[in-house]
């Protein structure tokens, strides 16, 4: 077909060969993401500091039926501490991620509404922290708020802003200039009516999709500037610390030291942006009725 | 004369070109206005002007002496050409039909809505189904002109002769004003007692043709 | 007739599975029973009012339903089963496409090339370039940088180029001016007199009684009738089914006088003649399915019509 670009028929996955429509293999898929995510996040927060207490009789062991993860250089329980540090993560992760799609919900909304001067600004802003690489953007504010678990958290909170800011605003857009949300105008509803009854209604999915994919961003980003040493200080139990710790084990083979963290870490992000992009395939009114 | 149009010139900004030049028309009580000409003239710019969707460049809309109000329920309706883009997606008729004010059921009957269509979404309804909503919805008493801008054209003919006897029924019995926005000259001489061909007016138009 | 036809479409079925509510899943039929036949050298206008499922049969005959539709019944070219393999090897070729979305041309490819495609050469593009009033500058172009009207203008020039047996337009002529839709039609024509079969999907039934060779009358996913032009002038007396009359007596320029009652919806069709609850000759057979007959040269789904 060189010259219409017509959609290709596509290969049937096992999924569906198993007979699963669409809406079934989502929520199977989103139950499982959801329990590991819980599960990592209810035992790592209600860990107490003695489970991954100081053994110096047991360090440095390879993984076995009591360490299932090993132990580090002071014998601690690698289990423990990645799943403690992984919920860390995971609570910087939420609260960036809450704060910074509450500022994108926001500036959206404002500069759609405003418009003018303001979206101008707005816009500008967006584009100046796109076209800086995050990481950079995010050791700068966290090295000047004096990193510790404020400046992670406030760092990741003000660079992850702009993607939804963007989205947001286009939605808001879109239906402010819809001929049904003009009509409402003009059949007397108020401002304030119309954003309750047409807008708001419109973008809270699109906000929860946004919100959702952007915790594994969060949680990267957390762990990242943490492994280089601009984040959580060295002595908490953050899966970054546990990362760059191993590294100095990894020439004399103490592998799990690095594998299992990571491997925790990878799956954690990995399950969000599962749940994310399921969400939103099924708010897709041309995907949602596969 | 209840609405008004003093020399409208439109353009979406200074850089576009003009699309209306110095347009006026009006129309007198009970007075049924059909806006013909070709499609790309203007019509359906001007139609959006005299509802108030669209502020002119310069000029003004007369509502009985006075402007348009730019709050409140507008006492001219615009009822559009493609109803499946004038009703929220996500909403039930039922909420959409008494969007602003509620539609007794002689009013429903007249205009063939069924009762089961009301719990339906609109992508659960035809062209034509969703039209008799979007009529019913602007049929309020506070409705005091009505602009159809196309508004039969997606349909089919059966569908557009039913539309059309009813609104001509409540058009006498309530004395309501209408400008009717269409490409089609029979249609306009059958719902019409007065027929604008637009081009004529538009200056922005001549211009264009001329050079 | 039967053997010189180059599409015949013979009862088909589209049915899509939608979600009810939660997990269940229901089939949602919306073209059922439809037959038609485009001859080589004719306009075949199928009329419907929109948002009745006429465009799925375009969809079906080039093959791009999408993934949760079924089909059913069958669709021959040229007196042969048209599989998706001769759908994808056509396609382009001998049967060409004007699309109703905007969204068909490549994003990525200049205009000039995709208008040309494999059959076309670039003087003919540019014939249908002066043609359709389209600046030869526009060939550089890319689709995002073209108006909506202009990229009709494209899509009706990627299909009138490069000697199409079968073209297939959907709603080709909304968002064109009055000069462009009438110059769209008379090259239609020409292209029909030179052989090629044109289907054309619309909801004008003055654009069908301009235009086409025959009218084939679209309603609730079927076909009731197929007829010549001239039996939709004079009143229409001479059409088959009493659906096609009240279209006729519908008309602005006739009676303007409407039936009652509505198209009933794809979910909640009559069983026997969809017709059925707005008919005045209806009588109890008219509750068993209705078949497609042969009727004074044309085809009808009604028992009682002669």
């Amino acid at each position: 077909m060189p010259e219409l670009a017509l959609k290709k028929p596509k290969r049937r996955s096992a999924v569906q060969i198993l007979h699963l429509n669409t809406r079934t293999r989502i929520l199977i898929s989103i139950i499982i993401a959801a329990l590991y995510i819980g599960i990592v996040f209810i035992w790592g927060v209600s860990m107490g500091p003695s489970n991954y207490a100081i053994d110096y009789g047991a360090k440095l062991q390879a993984p076995s039926a009591s360490h299932i993860f090993g132990t580090d250089y002071m014998g601690r329980d690698m289990l423990a501490r990645s799943v403690k540090g992984m919920s860390t993560s995971l609570v910087i992760g939420l609260v960036a991620a809450v704060i910074s799609s509450i500022i994108g919900l926001l500036l959206g909304i404002a500069s759609a509404v405003i418009g003018g001067k303001f979206d101008k600004v707005v816009l500008w802003l967006v584009d100046l922290c796109m076209g800086l690489p995050h990481l950079v953007l995010l050791i700068l504010i966290s090295v000047m708020l004096g990193k510790g678990m404020k400046g992670v958290m406030i760092g990741v909170a003000l660079t992850h802003w702009p993607e939804l800011t963007r989205i947001i605003r286009a939605e808001v857009m879109q239906v402010r200039s819809s001929q049904y949300v003009q009509a409402a105008y003009r059949m007397g509803e108020s401002r304030f009516t119309v954003a309750r009854r047409h807008i708001i209604p419109h973008v809270i999915p699109v906000y929860l999709v946004g919100l959702l994919l952007l915790f594994p961003h969060a949680i990267m980003h957390e762990a990242s500037i943490t492994f280089l040493g601009f984040g959580l200080p060295p002595d908490s139990p953050a899966i970054g610390v546990i990362l760059s710790e191993s590294m100095r084990y990894i020439a004399s083979g103490k592998w799990w030291l690095a594998l299992f963290p990571g491997i925790l870490l990878l799956l954690t992000v990995i399950f969000f942006q599962i749940i994310g992009d399921d969400l939103k395939e099924l708010l897709n009114p041309t995907t949602g009725n596969l | 004369m209840p609405l008004e149009a003093k020399n409208i010139t439109f353009q979406y900004s200074r850089k576009d070109r003009l699309i209306l030049k110095d347009v006026s028309l009006s129309v007198a009580d009970g007075e049924r206005v059909a806006l013909v000409g070709p499609s790309g003239y203007g019509k359906s710019t001007l139609a959006k002007i005299l509802s108030g969707y669209l502020r002119p460049t310069s000029g003004e809309v007369l509502w009985n002496g006075a402007p348009l109000p730019k709050k409140g329920y507008c006492p001219v309706q615009m009822i559009y050409q493609h109803p499946e883009l004038s009703v929220n997606p996500r909403w039930r008729m039922e909420k959409t039909l008494n969007e602003s004010w509620h539609p007794g059921p002689e009013l429903l009957g007249d205009l063939g809505i069924e009762h089961e269509w009301l719990t339906r979404f609109p992508i659960e309804l035809s062209g034509g189904e969703l039209q008799r909503f979007c009529v019913a919805r602007v049929l309020g008493p506070e409705t005091k002109f009505l602009i159809c801008d196309e508004i039969s054209t997606m349909l089919d003919v059966i569908t557009q002769a039913q539309l059309w006897e009813l609104l001509l029924k409540i058009s006498e019995e309530r004395g309501l004003g209408m400008l009717v926005v269409t490409h089609n000259e029979a249609l306009a001489k059958r719902v019409c007692t007065r027929i604008i061909n637009l081009p004529e007016q538009n200056a922005a138009v001549k211009k264009e043709n001329n050079s | 007739m039967e053997k010189s036809s180059l599409l015949e479409v013979r009862d088909l079925g589209i049915s899509f599975s939608l979600y009810q509510s939660g997990l269940k899943k229901k089939d949602l039929n919306v073209i059922r029973a439809l037959d038609l036949t485009v001859n080589p050298g004719e306009i075949l206008a199928v009329v419907g009012s929109s948002g009745s499922g006429k465009s799925l049969l375009a969809h079906s005959i080039l093959g791009i339903l999408p993934d949760n539709a079924t089909l059913t019944g069958s669709i021959s070219y040229k007196g042969e089963e048209l599989t998706k393999e001769r759908q994808r090897e056509l396609d382009g070729k001998e049967i060409m496409f004007i699309p109703q979305s905007v969204d068909y041309l490549d994003p990525l490819m200049r205009v000039g090339k995709q208008v040309v495609g494999v059959r076309g050469t670039r003087e003919e593009m540019q014939a249908a370039f002066r043609r359709y009033g389209l600046a030869p500058e526009v060939e550089k172009y890319y689709p995002y940088q073209l108006s909506g009207g202009m990229v009709r203008r494209v899509l009706i020039s990627t299909a009138v180029i490069g000697h199409p047996e079968l073209i297939v337009a959907d709603e080709p002529t909304p968002g064109l001016d009055l000069k462009m839709a009438e110059e769209t039609l008379k090259n239609f024509r020409e292209l029909a007199d030179q052989g090629c079969g044109i289907l054309l999907i619309t909801h004008d039934l003055d654009l069908a009684l301009q235009a086409a060779t025959r009218i084939s009358v679209f309603y609730a996913g079927t076909i009731f009738e197929s007829a010549p032009v001239s039996d939709f002038q004079g009143g229409g007396s001479a059409l088959r089914h009493p659906y096609s009359r009240a279209l006729v007596r519908a008309l602005p320029q006739t009676e303007f006088e409407p039936i009652t009652g509505t198209q009933p919806y794809a979910g909640n069709l009559p069983e026997g003649c969809l017709f059925g609850e707005r008919c005045p000759y209806r009588t109890e057979e008219c509750g068993n399915p209705v078949p497609i007959r042969k009727l004074r040269g044309g085809e009808v789904r009604c028992i009682h019509a002669t």
